[in-house]
């Protein structure tokens, strides 16, 4: 395995919590209102980033909106090529999706293989009215016509580097920095 | 529910025994099947992830409720499902299990589900094949890893971590390959294995399995957390094992009486099909404390994750 090194701080705690109220706030401005909405993260930072957003929404609407979390692993195009499995996780939507407004939360955007994945997944579930995507941090290189539809911070990166969206939940401190393989 | 359980890296490919498994890759299988049984509660009972790959149920004995249980799992995962029995098989006609492996192979086989009584048959069929893996779902008095699998993934489900927790196994010990399976898999986990049954139905070595004997049920269940009984096979009394159906369920089977020794709420386990008042009363059967078709249910479960784990990917 290459090892990754810090390069950028590309956001601090501070940062990543106005990202993620504009996001919540354009969620709610583009859905005029909260109805019929509900907050899907994508495992597993994405869950925590849906979480915030749901806590915002709640701040400035007095509204708590359904929040779940959907695992993708089952769903992805490259299992065929792996050796390894990757551990499944669960999916948790707390009602019925057919007739909603699906909105999507992601950390970071990059081939959209994930997000296909993430559609294919929400299908076998229902039939919503629409599905948005909300991501933190758009990096390029899309291998499938699939955009963001709210998106926190354009940056271009070069294949060799990963964007890491690190949460407090899970990495102990809120940050976004791009780290670089080092091909040793 | 039990506690985050971490990524590890999985080494399995063929499955034949579940022994020399580690606790953390046990636990890691349980887990990975609480995921796959949330696949089940949706309305679509089925995901893409072996979308391709080919499973071949291959039964040399007869089985229907293992067998439809490895049919389910293979089709939730999408798998394309071949069900190979003996009845009008070419063993019949003659061929010899390595022609067998060359022709499921050559058929594209990805997957093969074996039940065979001859211990060690899954074993060697393995050894013949290049590419496909082979699943174990029994083979003589030897092994049945996913039963055992699927007793664990109940138990922890209701108990949590099973570390230090004591489950009595009743009943017929030396022809179970449910039984063998189970000492196994619950002793890694760190439980208090107490088997119990008729002497004539213990193994020679029963003192070497590492687990206790008590001949009274009564005191084999004693502060028991599970009381699992195995199945009695009615032909057994003609080989003279036990003298009547009605002795061995007053000395052995599980009713009301005897669950009161146990814990309270203490699970009661059985690997089916049950043999209402032989190895279980009606009663206990169907009573709260029975988690027997549950059972069922985590079968299929940890069969779409061993799938998943060891049939998935590249090869």
């Amino acid at each position: 395995m290459a090892e990754l090194k810090e390069k950028t701080k590309l956001m601090n705690a501070q940062d990543l919590s106005r990202v993620i109220r504009r996001i919540a706030n354009e969620i709610v401005e583009r859905n005029k209102g909260t109805e019929d909405m509900i907050l899907v993260g994508i495992h597993r930072r994405g869950v925590y980033i849906a979480r915030r957003i749901q806590k915002m929404i709640e701040e400035t609407e007095g509204v708590k909106v359904p929040c779940g979390e959907l695992d993708i692993t089952l769903y992805r195009d490259d299992l065929t090529t792996l050796f390894e499995q990757p551990m499944v996780h669960s999916t948790r939507i707390p009602q019925d999706i057919s007739g909603k407004k699906i909105y999507l939360v992601d950390d970071v955007i990059y081939t959209g293989r994930t997000v296909r994945a993430a559609l294919e997944a929400l299908v076998d579930l229902g039939r919503p009215s629409c599905v948005q995507l909300a991501v933190i941090i758009d990096r390029g290189h899309r291998e499938l016509p699939i955009h963001a539809d709210f998106c926190g911070k354009n940056v271009p990166t070069s294949k060799s580097e990963v964007v890491e969206v690190r949460m407090q939940e899970v990495d102990g401190k809120d940050e976004v920095v791009i780290c670089e393989r080092n091909a040793e | 529910m039990p506690s985050e359980i971490g990524q590890i890296a999985w080494r399995h490919k063929s499955v034949i025994d579940i022994e020399g498994w580690t606790e953390e890759e046990l636990y890691f299988l349980l887990d990975q099947a609480r995921h796959m049984e949330n696949v089940m509660d949706r309305p679509i009972k089925k995901v893409p992830v072996l979308r391709g790959k080919m499973c071949v149920n291959l039964f040399f004995e007869n089985s229907t409720r293992t067998r439809v249980s490895f049919e389910l799992a293979e089709k939730m995962l999408s798998a394309d499902v071949v069900n190979w029995s003996v009845s009008g098989s070419s063993t019949a006609k003659g061929e010899t299990m390595r022609d067998t492996a060359w022709t499921l192979e050559a058929m594209g086989a990805d997957i093969v589900v074996m039940r065979h009584g001859a211990v060690g048959a899954p074993q060697y069929l393995a050894s013949k094949l290049k590419r496909a893996i082979v699943l174990n779902a029994g083979d003589g008095t030897h092994a049945h890893p996913t039963q055992a699998l699927l007793d664990m993934y109940t138990a922890w489900k209701h108990l949590g971590r099973l570390k230090g927790k004591k489950i009595a196994l009743v009943g017929d010990v030396l022809h179970s390959r449910v039984a063998r399976s189970d000492v196994i898999g619950f002793k890694t986990l760190g439980c208090d294995v107490v088997l119990s049954g008729p002497p004539t139905m213990m193994p020679r070595e029963v003192n070497e399995l590492g687990c206790g004997y008590e001949r009274d049920a009564r005191k084999a269940v004693e502060e028991a957390d599970m009381v699992y009984l195995l199945r009695i096979q009615r032909e057994r009394q003609q080989d003279g094992l036990f003298p009547s159906v009605d002795e061995y369920h007053r000395w052995w089977g599980a009713d009301e009486e005897l669950l009161k020794l146990a814990k309270p709420g203490a699970l009661v386990m059985h690997p089916g099909p049950i043999n209402r008042g032989v190895e279980i009363a009606s009663e206990v059967a169907d009573g709260p404390q029975s988690v027997i078709l549950e059972q069922v249910r985590s079968g299929v479960a940890i069969r779409m994750a061993l799938l998943y784990l060891c049939g998935g990917g590249a090869r």
